[in-house]
């Protein structure tokens, strides 16, 4: 009797986990394969099965948009992390030296992530407006000779992505550091101060080197983020001007649902996917060593 | 708490110079962060006459809501002059089914996946965890064929599978982290008095996990409302939500731009996620914390 239901338990949690299953194994896994073997082909508007290798990465490789994707997603990427991850560590650092009022800092530094990226790319497209923007202000000012039309200029818009994303995610990163740093030992601070370290040395070589941690938390779901960069793009320039502010993710959904080349696109999606797994999978090894898995602790 | 008891922290009586940058920091930083929501705030109570001529920054000379009238119910997308309601419509009714399955799915399992381990757990839990990464681009053009194929696309009904299908790891990686924190006595015991897989679930389980299933509710809801990708593509023309519809409004544009409806329009929009932001407090922060959130 016990012994039925034991195995009619152990029949219920298979059958408890068919969705996860059927979703990892068709969907994920499925999609991703599907999405692999589209890019060997030279499918246009429908699939085909006409295999021809690795064509399609060597036609992405000489395509001026795509070239200019990931140029764009570099220099977004390496600047929007070093920002978010400064002013991240600034904030949380600062808010730890018990300043007054800290729940209302705190607040008011996180509530952009809480938006969507469509909200923050068109609360800041209206700020930049070259004619009635910010530089309008400068103007009536007095700064009459003053310019921040970075939102027209092909040669600066990337930037203006730049401040959009600073703007929405330090405060993640800061809610990540402030739960780290308040887990560093008082003591060490004390023993610190005793000794006559100043507070800066303190910070950055001590404190820093102890939230290793949730430095690469932070830097994880940032990478990602930077990876999946579309709504933001779309929302604030929709690419442009011209292809100045193009990013891998629209690139892929331009091929595949205007321009029509799916093979071109599906390269492009699996490029971004390797990117990803390149960043992820050092991490992950290094997180699943230390505890047990866990995408952010 | 015991902090406070610490002899490191400044008397507060005597502020320093370098109390003083500390602050001077900090409130220019909240400035800083603040700006948009309060232009966003100032141009939507303005009128257009005003917005051509005053600056950006100034407060409106005499506030009115008609901005905010003609975003919720006259602002036009394409040829449609409905305003952002119908969006606000679809992404309640894409909100509420998608974040109950996902739930659902999610919690049972991470419970699964905790307490018995079938052969292959391992895997799929590692399987679901990298995928959490993945960006949408790898999967989309495959789902697409398969939602048509199984006549589900452009659909709500797909729209709220989609939703099922990517909040899967994040919400099974929160339960089964509680789950697994819990002490197994509590299941053993259980299942020497004779309880099975799905009573031990709903009678014990679930009554524990409320608190995350409070941090899910909250994450799901910012997720699903934020998300604009995937209602673009699954959703349908009939369904878009609030993110597209807004994204339409302001980009689709005739003639001159109406500022005023555009900023009142995206307020509204970010009206949900903030209200559970401020709302919630902490929990916001706990989830953040428990799960990657999806962005």
């Amino acid at each position: 009797m016990a012994k039925r239901r034991l195995i009619g338990s152990r029949v219920s949690a298979q059958v408890a986990l068919a969705p996860a299953l059927l979703i990892a194994l068709v969907i994920y896994c499925g999609s991703t394969l599907w999405t692999l073997w589209i890019s060997l082909t030279t499918s246009r508007m429908l699939p085909n099965s006409v295999f021809v290798g690795l064509r399609q990465y060597e036609v992405l490789a000489s395509n001026d948009r795509w070239l200019a994707s990931i140029v764009n997603l570099a220099v977004f990427g390496v600047l929007f992390m070093v920002a978010a991850l400064t002013v991240g560590f600034l904030l949380a650092a600062l808010i730890d030296f018990r300043v007054r009022a800290e729940s209302l800092f705190r607040s008011v530094f996180l509530y952009p992530f809480s938006m969507s990226f469509i909200v923050t790319g068109l609360a800041w497209r209206w700020m930049l407006d070259p004619t009635l923007g910010f530089e309008k202000l400068l103007h009536d000012v007095g700064f009459a000779d003053a310019h921040f039309n970075w939102l027209v200029r092909p040669d600066r818009v990337i930037y203006t992505l730049v401040i959009a994303a600073v703007w929405h995610a330090s405060g993640l990163v800061m809610a990540i550091m402030l739960a780290g740093l308040r887990g560093v030992d008082r003591e060490i601070w004390n023993a610190a101060r005793v000794d006559g370290l100043p507070v800066w040395r303190i910070l950055v070589f001590i404190v820093i080197p102890m939230l290793r941690g949730s430095f690469a938390t932070a830097f994880v779901l940032l990478a990602t983020s930077v990876v999946r960069l579309y709504d933001l793009s779309v929302a604030m320039t929709n690419g442009g001007p011209g292809i100045a502010s193009e990013v891998p993710a629209k690139f892929v959904m331009d091929y595949l649902f205007e321009r029509g080349n799916l093979a071109l696109a599906t390269a492009a999606a699996t490029t971004m996917l390797i990117t990803v797994i390149a960043v992820v999978a050092p991490w992950y090894h290094w997180q699943g060593r230390k505890t047990h898995v866990g995408a952010a602790h | 708490m015991t902090a406070m008891a610490q002899p490191n922290g400044r008397r507060p009586k005597r502020l320093s110079a370098g109390r003083i940058g500390l602050y001077a920091f900090l409130v220019i930083s909240a400035l800083f962060f603040l700006t948009p929501l309060y232009v966003m705030l100032v141009t939507s109570l303005k009128p257009m006459s005003e917005i051509r001529t005053g600056n950006i920054l100034a407060l409106p000379a005499a506030p009115s809501l008609a901005a905010w009238n003609s975003a919720w119910s006259s602002a036009c997308t394409g040829l449609q002059c409905n305003g952002i309601r119908v969006g606000f419509l679809n992404s309640i009714r894409i909100l509420v089914p998608s974040v109950m399955a996902s739930i659902m799915v999610g919690a049972v399992t991470g419970y699964a996946l905790s307490f018995w381990r079938p052969r292959g757990a391992q895997l799929l839990f590692a399987t679901l965890m990298v995928m959490a990464f993945i960006p949408y681009q790898v999967f989309i053009y495959p789902l697409v064929r398969m939602f048509s194929q199984a006549g589900i696309a452009n659909s709500l009904l797909g729209i709220v599978v989609v939703h099922t299908i990517f909040g899967l790891p994040t919400m099974t990686l929160l339960f089964r982290n509680h789950f697994v924190a819990l002490p197994i006595e509590l299941f053993k015991a259980a299942r020497v008095d004779g309880a099975g897989f799905w009573r031990i679930f709903i009678q014990i389980m679930l009554p524990m996990a409320v608190p995350i299933i409070v941090v899910a509710i909250i994450l799901q809801v910012t997720g699903i409302w934020n998300d604009f990708i995937l209602g673009l593509v699954f959703a349908g023309r009939e369904n878009l939500p609030m993110t597209v519809q807004l994204n339409n409004i302001v980009n689709t544009t005739q003639g001159e731009r109406t500022y005023n409806v555009d900023m009142a329009a995206t307020l509204l929009t970010a009206l949900v996620p903030l209200a559970v932001y401020f709302l919630s407090g902490r929990w916001f922060v706990r989830g953040i914390a428990a799960g990657a959130v999806k962005g």
